[in-house]
């Protein structure tokens, strides 16, 4: 144009209006397209991703949403998000209350991906981070209310290491022990099993993203006992033996509990006769 | 030239058909719906028949576990994200750049991307329906959609794009599940039928503005050996989705060779298809001499 004639100003004017426009046009639709990408970061909490997934935030930008870990997957647990699903569409995920990850030892959803999304350094599926169990809901997990469910640990792949049952005392009944399913974040893949069987109407354990599920201390934290066993010994002051004020004839152990001094009152170990015992010691409620 | 022609044939290509026959006058045209719905039914047998020859979607796709292909325009996404892919994703995306070299960038718009099938149907339903009148977005738009979309990925780190890209929301949304997709594409649709001509494949979309930079260098073209024989039958402008990449080449401006050297054009071949005067075929973009094969000879540009 500028070797025929010279374009008058109006034409110019035109030029750089129109320009402008769809400059402007553009742009608005880029930044919502940028916010709305954004806000899909924000992974729902019931969307768990395959195993060795990148962090959210590095993941949305490695995957391609090609669907090859959806189709490698030989139990068909995997879907592709829909465009009305609260995160990146096209993306791969699975909801564990609905059908787990069955931590195949070939890991082949891994193997499938083309960029590497799904980490392939990641081996051993034991090592799998894809979220972290929460017993979220001690009101109604049939193991606190003092039953012997179990079915989470029983399910677990990684059994006795990501749940185990931890005994505390029944303090309603006062004479029963609760078996408390307890979750170890260094061992639990997510794969989600536990949720899958939990039989409550609502899984009172369920998966959720590492960074919801899981705490951390601040960096300054040392734990006390942890640090004595580095040290070989306290690092504060010198230990002092408590000394248990029992009365005349007693004795009390840590770990043993009561015995009678010895010869003194002859039953000494075996299961305590009552009436041996001091009379504030016996009754019921012990 | 709906006005004008009204006492002429109303449908452009009816003079070669006469010519030519109608199967002649429609080669490239079935041959290009054959590769769309051929492809896309290769994908489709996998989850359909579960018989696998190809598995994944146009974003990444391998072929009997052997070639990988990837769109290296989502590739570029990525990488613009700060996210560098594995060798397989690489690899298919240089696989799939290289074919486009040889037979032109756009070819992937007309010959592969089910989102055409959609947009042709639109334009076609709005020649029916004498739907006149269109909004004005000018083409090079798709130029700025495209840097807008690496722009998104950079700033959001993330693929953005692909949460609205119409093109992979069909071709994932047949093989893995639609959703609300539909919706994206009844607007593409929609938007094509009744705002503006040719608007979403001619103006807007960026994965054809991606794959027009491609097709600046690459090899297979439409060539004009006989554009002396042009009867100005205008039928070539009236098919073409891209009307305006073959003025240059018909009417030799500023000395251009007779053959199609714009990166817009789709080589969807409908031009030669149409052309009762066979002033179009496909070619090389080497070589420019003119053959001429009907017509006045005319002096060779050369």
């Amino acid at each position: 144009m500028d070797n025929e004639n010279k374009p008058s100003a109006a034409a110019r004017r035109q030029f750089l209006a129109d320009t402008a426009r769809m400059a402007c046009g553009v742009g608005l639709l880029g930044l919502g397209l940028g916010l709305y990408a954004r806000h899909a970061r924000a992974l729902p909490p019931a969307a768990i991703r395959p195993p060795g997934a990148l962090p959210e935030a590095e993941f949305s930008a490695a995957c391609i949403r090609c669907g090859m870990c959806v189709r490698d997957c030989p139990f068909d647990i995997l879907h592709l998000a829909k465009p009305e699903e609260p995160m990146s569409t096209g993306t791969p995920y699975f909801v564990a209350r609905q059908l787990p990850c069955e931590m195949c030892e070939d890991i082949p959803c891994v193997k499938a991906c083309p960029t590497g999304a799904l980490d392939h350094s990641l081996k051993d599926i034991n090592k799998s981070k894809m979220g972290l169990a929460v017993l979220v809901d001690h009101e109604t997990c049939l193991n606190f209310l003092g039953l012997r469910c179990d079915i989470c640990y029983r399910v677990c792949p990684v059994i006795d290491k990501a749940i185990t049952l931890d005994p505390q005392s029944n303090a309603r009944t006062g004479r029963h022990t609760l078996f408390i399913p307890t979750v170890h974040s260094e061992h639990c893949t997510g794969c989600g099993k536990c949720e899958k069987a939990c039989p409550t109407e609502v899984a009172a354990i369920k998966v959720l993203p590492l960074y919801m599920a899981k705490g951390q201390l601040s960096s300054h934290y040392r734990l006390g006992w942890v640090e004595k066993e580095k040290a070989g010994g306290s690092l504060v002051a010198p230990e002092v033996q408590h000394q248990y004020n029992m009365p005349e004839g007693m004795q009390y152990e840590h770990g043993k509990g009561l015995s009678g001094s010895s010869g003194a009152v002859p039953p000494a170990p075996t299961p305590a006769a009552p009436a041996a015992l001091p009379k504030a010691l016996q009754g019921s409620k012990l | 030239m709906n006005a004008i022609l009204k006492t002429s044939p109303p449908r452009p290509g009816a003079e070669a058909v006469a010519a030519k026959g109608w199967l002649a006058a429609h080669k490239w045209l079935i041959l290009r719906r054959c590769s769309q719905l051929g492809i896309l039914l290769l994908f489709l047998v996998g989850p359909w028949f579960s018989l696998w020859i190809v598995k994944g979607n146009l974003n990444f796709s391998y072929t009997l576990s052997f070639l990988p292909l990837a769109d290296p325009y989502v590739i570029l996404q990525s990488l613009a994200a700060r996210q560098v892919p594995e060798k397989l994703a690489l690899i298919g995306a240089a696989i799939v750049l290289l074919f486009y070299l040889l037979v032109g960038g756009r070819a992937y718009c007309s010959w592969v991307c089910p989102v055409n099938l959609l947009t042709d149907f639109a334009y076609w339903l709005r020649v029916r329906l004498g739907i006149k009148g269109s909004a004005h977005i000018s083409r090079p738009t798709r130029y700025w959609m495209l840097g807008m979309t690496l722009v998104a990925a950079a700033v959001s780190g993330s693929i953005a794009w692909e949460m609205l890209n119409p093109v992979s929301m069909l071709h994932r949304g047949l093989l893995f599940g639609l959703g609300l997709a539909w919706a994206v594409l009844l607007a593409v649709f929609l938007f094509d039928l009744f705002v503006m001509r040719h608007g979403w494949c001619g103006h807007l979309c960026p994965v054809g503005a991606f794959y027009s930079l491609v097709g600046k260098l690459s090899v297979l073209r439409v060539r004009l050996p006989a554009r002396a024989a042009c009867n100005d039958c205008m039928d070539c402008f009236a098919v073409c989705p891209e009307p305006q990449v073959i003025r240059p080449a018909l009417k030799a401006i500023a000395g251009t060779p007779p053959m199609i050297l714009e990166a817009n054009c789709t080589n969807c071949g409908r031009c030669i298809d149409v052309c009762s005067k066979d002033v179009f075929a496909f070619g090389t973009r080497f070589n420019a001499t003119v053959a001429p094969v009907t017509g006045v000879p005319q002096a060779a540009p050369k």
